[in-house]
């Protein structure tokens, strides 16, 4: 039974001024209705007039995605209904959208795929409600227009993803291609939604509406391909329909059908003049993106392909990995992707809140082997503990130093450093250790390394500790 | 002394007012000091502008129209808000959700509509300019039943930004004055590009009306003498022509066979967008409150059936079904096709004359009442809706009366020649009026 998936995303540009007037788009901090004005609140008698930016940054992902950019493109009016929508219209683009036909390359479940989009079109986000007193049965709403007029895109795949995860990596590919062009910041709340449309092979399809995270998409898929699947076997047929993506419990439930007889009456927006920007897109020139930068990494810093995948797969991971390469590119790629990732994720941390120096200073005290490579990684640990707490932490030298950390001295001539007292305590205490190895079990000797670790708390470096080791057994003999 | 208060206490029993401003600021500039009254769908700041519907009532606009912006500047005096047909849809002011005008010159009559209020206001002497909005003949109509004059600008020339929306393809503002020289006037104050509207031309208007004439081609399409149109007034239209052709203008008879389809381009489109329009009257941002109680498509039902008039209602649910999946083809669509059609006949025609020329309305002032069949009141509007169709501009200047009631004689002009249809208006008034 073959998935068919097709996506619809909208994303918010992330111009300073709202779609068709000059209110600020900066108002996620602020209180609700103060980045208002007569347009964006829907006035009588108010008029839209076209940001340019967002025009631009538009065509700046309709080139990204390889995308025709027809001669004239026009804004219709989408009529409806809705206490959050201010003009009883939302302004969209319908069957002459801003650019059609373009593709976007990703790794698919087998493999290097292309994935057709079928259009990219721009509107204005509407205004956002606010329930009081309970999410299924709210005693009243508020309604905030500080959204309304914000810009969008949105694009449309053609039914070419086969997977739950082919559709969550298509998205991370968007995505990183939205941020490296400069027009989006998925870190701002609500700034992507997401409708599916999901069918299995030879049956009616379902569309999952809203879907307002990344994670969602693929949770959301996962849902309706088993519930669909298990229909089909017990022999129901799959009905065409809306549904909803319940994100706190994981399942899709049927939309009213009333909602899918919505005849939004789309007719061109009388205010606007049809848009003639064909000729802009050769002006356009793009940034380096995910691709390009994925092979940069592999031929300028010597990357393995899977690293140099992760570490691109991000425009804030590729710029910290770049600011913290340095003269090591080998060992930060390894820390970066191998180790800061999970911390991060454990901790649900964003790349932008470690100072990429902090990072640099950890990574020159592992190179260095003033700390191991163990302790490197409890140091990172506090250091994040902290920068998720208050938003700064000390030094990686201060933190090592204060958790005694460091890594021990071996090699002093007397035989009185800290290793070499450990490794001989530790021998006296294992004498059937010391005695196995000398019949010629190797593996004893790891045991011996792990009590000589455990005396010096981690901070010996395993190289030390095996030399010393060898040589006081080598003594013994 | 650049400012000043004027106090206006006019004896307005014609119920030209919705509201008045007493006393009215002023400053400095072409108009200091002048009363200068304001269609109710014209945002004002801080006065109530309701659009002459219940729906709006209380609502008190935050910011000024491009207009008023623009007359205020110019020193004039906004000394109130006129009457009109709910939200512009009617040709009597008849439909107004508060009360109608009545028509100076006889009232027992209509004013026309829909800037019934600005044109009697201005026939009554209560001011001497007055702004009106046009969307398919509502400056000339009244303008002509009331006996000013009335100038409905190349759509584009003035700014709609604060101008409640009706039908945004077709509308303009324009001025409205006893003659043509002060509707001039008040044009080269009210035109010009406004950065807030998207549909503005960047054509600033700074005109001296001219009554030469000699060698202009008037036009004269058959259609405008034909069926409905009430022989005693194409007959005082004729003598008004006649007056033209006597100071050197050259008659050319044409043919418009668009006007056949223009009156139903015309009301598709603007109930179409009507319907859109006016979906913002939900009783959420403002006018009286929805039901907060009640579901909000419960309540939003019940406000805008209780806010809109009869006839409101009426041109949304037709605009409705226009636009609607399976019959935007056949109206919506079909309409703009009619619509090019009567800008090609436009065009077609502005290759051989200068002007067109024709009675503005078909009939003097109606009684109250006499309408009653909306579409007996549709059909009178089949000489003014061709200009709105087109963009181009028209004027309707008095040329004498029928049984003591106005007639006007309206002059429409290639788009961008707003300047020649005031000459020409100007040429007759000075011709006629000695």
């Amino acid at each position: 039974m073959n998935v068919i998936v097709g996506l619809e995303i909208h994303c918010q540009l992330d111009t300073k001024t709202k779609l068709f007037c000059g209110c600020s788009t900066d108002y996620r901090t602020d209180g609700p209705n103060t980045h208002v004005c007569p347009v964006c609140l829907g006035l009588p008698g108010s008029l839209p007039v076209l940001n340019r930016k967002a025009v631009e940054y538009a065509l700046r992902v309709a080139k990204a995605l390889h995308c025709t950019v027809p001669e004239e493109s026009v804004f219709s009016r989408k009529n409806y209904f809705y206490p959050d929508l201010n003009k009883g219209f939302q302004i969209t683009q319908y069957d002459k959208p801003l650019a059609v036909s373009g593709y976007l390359d990703i790794e698919g479940d087998e493999g290097e795929k292309r994935v057709r989009i079928t259009r990219v079109h721009m509107e204005e986000d509407p205004g956002r409600l606010v329930h009081k007193g309970g999410a299924d049965r709210p005693r009243y709403s508020l309604v905030d227009y500080n959204r309304a007029g914000i810009p969008l895109i949105e694009i449309v795949t053609e039914p070419d993803l086969r997977s739950p995860r082919e559709a969550r990596r298509f998205l991370n590919k968007l995505r990183a291609t939205l941020e490296y062009l400069g027009v989006f910041d998925s870190e701002k709340e609500g700034s992507l939604r997401v409708d599916a449309n999901i069918s299995i092979e030879g049956s009616e399809r379902v569309e999952i509406k809203n879907i307002t995270s990344y994670k969602g998409v693929e949770k959301a898929l996962t849902f309706e391909v088993t519930r669909q699947k298990n229909a089909l076997r017990r022999g129901q047929k799959i009905v065409r329909e809306t549904r909803h993506f319940v994100e706190a419990r994981g399942v899709t439930t049927s939309a009213r059908s009333k909602e899918m007889e919505q005849d939004y009456r789309y007719f061109p927006e009388p205010d606007l003049c049809p848009l003639r920007v064909a000729d802009w897109v050769d002006g356009i020139v793009l940034p380096e993106l995910p691709d390009a930068r994925r092979q940069r990494f592999m031929d300028q810093y010597g990357l393995s392909l899977i690293h140099a995948r992760t570490l691109t797969g991000d425009l804030r991971l590729a710029e910290f990995y770049e600011k913290v390469a340095g003269t090591d590119p080998a060992l930060a790629a390894t820390w970066v992707a191998d180790t800061l990732l999970g911390e991060l994720n454990y901790r649900d941390m964003s790349i932008s809140s470690v100072p990429p120096d902090v990072f640099s200073g950890l990574l020159s005290l592992v190179r260095a082997r003033v700390i191991t490579d163990r302790n490197g990684v409890d140091v990172l640990r506090v250091l994040l503990d902290e920068l998720k707490e208050k938003g700064t932490c000390e030094s990686p030298e201060a933190c090592a130093e204060r958790l005694g950390l460091r890594a021990l001295p071996a090699d002093s001539a007397g035989g009185d450093d800290p290793v070499t007292k450990a490794a001989r305590e530790a021998l006296a205490e294992n004498p059937r250790a010391v005695e196995d190895y000398r019949n010629g079990r190797k593996e004893a000797l790891n045991f011996l390394v792990g009590q000589v670790m455990r005396k010096t708390r981690g901070c010996a470096k395993p190289a030390d500790v095996n030399r010393v080791l060898a040589s006081l057994l080598g003594e013994g003999a | 002394m650049a400012e000043g208060m004027l106090t206006f206490s006019p004896d307005d029993r014609y119920n030209a007012f919705l509201r008045t401003v007493s006393p009215a600021r002023y400053g400095e500039g072409r108009l200091r000091g002048i009363p200068v009254a304001i269609k109710d769908n014209i945002s004002t700041a801080g006065i109530e502008t309701t659009c002459g519907s219940r729906i709006l009532s209380g609502y008190v606009p935050p910011y000024d129209a491009t207009v008023v912006s623009l007359l205020k500047k110019e020193g004039a005096a906004i000394v109130g808000k006129t009457n009109m047909d709910e939200f512009g849809m009617g040709s009597t002011t008849e439909n107004s959700a508060f009360g109608p005008t009545k028509n100076p010159r006889d009232e027992t009559r209509v004013p026309g509509g829909s800037s019934g209020g600005s044109a009697a206001a201005v026939a009554a002497g209560l001011v001497p300019l007055a702004l009106g909005t046009d969307t398919g003949g509502s400056i000339r109509c009244p303008a002509a039943f009331c006996g000013i004059v009335g100038l409905k600008p190349t759509y584009g020339r003035v700014s709609r930004y604060g101008l409640v929306a009706y039908a945004n393809s077709l509308e303009q503002i324009g001025p409205m004055a006893a003659d043509v020289a002060h509707a001039n006037l008040l044009m080269s104050v009210i035109a010009g590009h406004d950065p807030k509207d998207s549909t503005s031309l960047d054509a600033p208007y700074s005109h001296t009306p001219s009554m030469e004439i000699r060698g202009t081609r008037i036009g004269i399409p058959e259609e405008f003498f034909g069926e409905g149109v009430d022989p005693r007034v194409a007959s005082v239209v004729w003598d008004a022509i006649s007056l033209l052709e006597r100071k050197g203008a050259e008659i050319i008879t044409c043919r418009m066979p668009s006007m056949a389809y223009a009156l139903a381009a015309y009301y598709v489109t603007c109930m179409s967008e009507a319907s859109s329009n006016l979906a913002r009257y939900d009783g959420v941002r403002y006018g009286p409150p929805a039901d907060v109680r009640k579901p909000w498509h419960e309540a939003f039902q019940e406000r805008r059936r209780e806010g809109f008039g009869l006839e409101v209602r009426r041109r949304i649910m037709i605009g409705t079904f226009a636009l609607s999946s399976g019959y935007y083809g056949k109206y919506y669509a079909k309409a703009q096709a009619a619509r090019r059609n009567v800008r090609e006949d436009f065009g077609r025609l502005f290759a051989e004359v200068d002007v067109i020329a024709g009675p503005t309305m078909p009939t003097v002032a109606f009684r109250f009442g006499e309408k009653s069949d909306p579409l007996a009141m549709y059909l009178s509007d089949i000489l003014t809706v061709p200009a709105n169709l087109a963009g181009v501009p028209a004027i309707s200047v008095p040329c004498g009366k029928v049984e003591g009631l106005p007639v006007g004689l309206q002059i429409m002009g290639r788009w961008m020649e707003d300047e020649r249809v005031i000459d020409v208006a100007y040429a007759y008034e000075q011709g006629a009026n000695p």
